[in-house]
């Protein structure tokens, strides 16, 4: 935490769908090299969270800096620089379905970058190993690859083009606890690899406290608590404690329609 | 709005070269036999229904004008459009809709591609281009249809009907037609790609874009059909 400029910084955020409030005023700062993990309950706005930060979604309200720059409001040149900063991992991987494996990784190197396809082949075929899968995996088409392997050819996708900040979607959900566990070594490992920021969202505590080195609760559009990994455990917090032991009777009112 | 962006993304670089020769083939040469097979069966009942009206009045001759008037005309890019738009209309819908649903827009974005260009344009390019292509081939086909029936079941002389088929076209007819087509195919790149895209929720939200962008493809077809007719052949 040398460095005083958080690598993200949102203040304030509002984000809404009609009449529904999704985000009220959530706070969160990143800094450079740390990991952070947004936990919470399904529906409760992780993925907007990201989205908005991603520029997909346009906040009511609120700032958004990346490297101290303000996000919310920019348009395509400069929405681009900030774009080629993130990679992004999505909850189902959003494999391309039209594309072999290997062009899915190598998309962003030729459609963003500008590499020559041969080049870009290699470079995906690399990555394709660095997340455990063969060479010949880079020819079939996402279509026939198994749950497990699609979230590793998205991570593959997300790290190609060595990202500065990676964002990972509900990594685990999904997937068998081991296979779960097979990704979660594979994001520590190349978040190190590459010295990213990282921003995870998930509900799955086994992973958040593998991943994270600090963790944010998410709960009625703010964050309700942010403390480091070991701290988690006694955050003095009841909302956390009912969270993190899966429990339904608390304090969370788990609103039934809103997943 | 989502109209002009379509647009705008047509003529500003990047162009993405090989999805634009992906959609042509897709759009021109794979939709050839069933516009080709609506076009012949066309002319061919166009032949044989005026036959029966013209017949009594030993109005033969007018049978050729019939044919070739209606079919460049009118029925050509009218029926190819229709065809086109279940055919083609339909698929993008299903396509992007799916890519929709699944993220997969988003994660063209954060890839910094821009999904206009490269989902949007290429279709909307190609849509106006292969579209005459499709008519032109239409009209000779169709032309043609009218030809067999009148030669073989209606004994007419093939030199004359040949001669009156030439004498009574005028160019316009054939331009009016193709002007129709490139409209047409604008339109059912469109709604295709703007239902997709705007589609919601899972499945049913993709298959809900398809019915719309077909639907609404084909009204829109016979609506410009109309204000183009209007346009070319008002006195
Ligand atoms: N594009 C959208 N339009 C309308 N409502 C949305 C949209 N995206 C998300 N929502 C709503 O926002 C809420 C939070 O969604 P989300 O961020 O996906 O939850 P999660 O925390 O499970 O990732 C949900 O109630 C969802 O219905
Ligand atoms: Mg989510």
């Amino acid at each position: 935490m040398a460095n005083p400029i958080p690598k993200i910084e949102i203040s304030e955020l509002h984000k809404g769908f009609g009449q529904k409030t999704v985000l009220d005023g959530l706070n969160l700062e990143i800094a450079e090299g740390e990991s952070v993990v947004v936990i919470g309950g399904s529906g409760t706005g992780k993925s907007v969270l990201l989205k908005n930060i991603l520029g997909l979604l346009t906040p009511e309200n609120g700032s958004i800096k990346v490297d101290g720059e303000e996000t919310v409001g920019m348009s395509w040149p400069d929405r681009e620089t900030v774009l080629n900063k993130i990679g992004m991992l999505f909850q189902n991987a959003a494999l391309f379905d039209s594309l072999s494996v290997w062009e899915n990784v190598a998309f962003g190197l030729i459609e963003g970058g500008g590499m020559k396809r041969n080049e870009a082949r290699e470079i995906a075929v690399a990555k394709l190993s660095d997340v455990g899968l063969a060479p010949d995996i880079g020819k079939l088409s996402p279509a026939e690859l198994s749950g497990g392997m699609r979230k590793r050819v998205g991570l593959a996708r997300a790290i190609a083009t060595e990202p500065e900040i990676i964002f990972f979607d509900e990594p685990t959900t999904g997937l068998d606890p081991i296979m779960g566990d097979v990704i979660n070594d594979l994001i520590v490992e190349r978040v190190k690899q590459l010295g990213a920021t990282a921003l995870s969202i998930t509900h799955d505590m086994a992973s958040a406290r593998k991943i994270a080195d600090r963790i944010a609760m998410i709960y009625k559009g703010k964050i309700i608590w942010a403390g480091r990994v070991d701290e988690i455990d006694d955050s003095g917090n009841e909302f956390v404690d009912q969270f993190i032991h899966g429990r339904a009777e608390g304090p969370i009112q788990m609103d039934v329609r809103a997943g | 709005m989502f109209t002009g962006r379509a647009v705008f993304h047509c003529f500003v670089p990047p162009f993405y070269g090989r999805l634009l020769g992906r959609q042509l083939i897709e759009i021109g040469y794979y939709s050839l036999p069933v516009v080709g097979l609506t076009a012949i069966f066309t002319g061919m009942v166009l032949a044989l229904q005026s036959y029966t009206g013209f017949a009594r009045f030993n109005a033969e001759g007018a049978i050729a004008s019939v044919v070739v008037l209606s079919i460049t005309r009118e029925l050509a890019p009218v029926l190819a459009g229709l065809m086109v738009s279940g055919r083609i209309g339909a698929a993008m819908a299903a396509e992007i809709g799916t890519m929709s649903v699944t993220e997969q827009i988003d994660a063209l974005t954060t890839l910094s591609t821009n999904p206009f260009k490269y989902l949007v344009a290429p279709r909307l390019i190609a849509g106006v281009l292969m579209l005459p292509v499709l008519v032109l081939v239409a009209d000779i086909i169709g032309v043609f249809g009218g030809y067999l029936v009148s030669i073989y079941k209606l004994g007419f002389n093939p030199t004359v009907y040949l001669e009156r088929t030439w004498d009574i076209l005028e160019p316009l007819d054939v331009i009016s037609g193709l002007v129709k087509a490139a409209v047409f195919g604008f339109l059912i790149s469109l709604m295709g790609c703007y239902h997709g895209y705007h589609s919601r929720g899972g499945a049913q939200g993709v298959g809900a874009a398809t019915t719309n962008a077909v639907v609404s493809a084909s009204v829109l077809i016979l609506a410009f059909n109309y204000m183009i007719t209007e346009l070319f052949f008002a006195i």
